[in-house]
């Protein structure tokens, strides 16, 4: 499903799924009328989806978050800093980049997947570093 | 001129079906994340599959997509042109990560999440906003972010 709303998001506007850039691009300041609306669009789609899943399903999904609010303000501001500076997160390097068989994409996937795995090596297992 | 109403209409339904994709595979769980993150513990494979599916409808498609030329509802197709891996690229990676570690969140799922709204999630996303714009402070350069690629590809067309 995320493979084929990438494609379709391509094929219709021809824009790359990369959530980080759509969300970017519907916050001020917008640059160009219908750039920011398809991204807002996309956005508000998301929004869109629990709403008809749970409709379907009649249940929530599982969800666990770490409740500490330090470390998920911590985590989104470097997720928010880092996709902006290296233009791309899961979707737009990791996904939508390896299917253009991007070089950059594929080295920023190496890199992310690398930092994210120490990272839960480092908090859950205390070594590396 | 339909083009911009359909092309909005085709993100609108575009970003529902990303959206169910996220959370019919449970990526918009942040503990199956992590657990697909922790390769020493209690790795759970499950979300390799996840990005490899992704892939595989994606990749064909992107191929037939950049065949064909020209998207349904605008002028052009809107892809990268940038092929140099520099230090934005790969210090935004290392950031990126460490902040997809710790939260188990990346963007999309983060923002799909919103309508449950449970606190540490709309935490995240009020400071993945603020990440966006300090990073336009750091690197003025980046200032336009997503958007800045998209403004110079005419002569990615007909590729």
């Amino acid at each position: 499903m995320i493979g084929l709303a990438a494609v379709m998001l391509l094929a219709t506007t021809g824009r790359i799924a990369g959530i980080s850039g759509l969300a970017q691009s519907a916050l001020p300041p917008l640059r160009g009328g219908v750039s920011a609306a398809v991204g807002a669009a996309f956005v508000l789609g998301l929004f869109a989806a629990p709403v008809v899943y749970m409709a379907a399903t009649g249940s929530a999904p599982q969800m666990t978050v770490n409740p500490s609010l330090g470390v998920m303000v911590a985590g989104g501001l470097l997720v928010g800093l880092g996709t902006a500076i290296g233009n791309g997160c899961t979707s737009g390097h990791g996904v939508c980049g390896l299917s253009r068989l991007s070089v950059r994409s594929l080295v920023a996937t190496c890199v992310f997947m690398a930092a994210a795995f120490l990272t839960v090596l480092v908090v859950r297992h205390g070594m590396g570093g | 001129m339909m083009g911009p109403v359909l092309s909005i209409l085709a993100a609108l339904v575009s970003g529902l079906v990303f959206g169910l994709g996220l959370i019919v595979s449970g990526m918009i769980n942040p503990l199956k994340v992590q657990n697909f993150l922790d390769l020493f513990g209690t790795f759970d494979p499950s979300l390799a599959f996840v990005m490899g599916g992704a892939i595989a409808v994606a990749l064909p498609g992107f191929w037939l997509v950049r065949q064909r030329g020209r998207p349904l509802f605008a002028d052009r197709l809107r892809l990268p042109t940038k092929r140099d891996v520099d230090t934005p690229l790969v210090g935004g990676a290392v950031l990126f990560g460490v902040g997809w570690g710790l939260a188990g969140y990346c963007p999309g799922p983060a923002l799909t999440a919103i309508p449950f709204a449970m606190t540490p999630t709309l935490a995240f996303v009020a400071a993945m906003v603020a990440g966006f714009y300090l990073a336009r402070l750091v690197r003025p350069g980046a200032a336009e972010g997503a958007p800045k690629p998209l403004a110079t590809t005419h002569k990615e067309t007909h590729r």
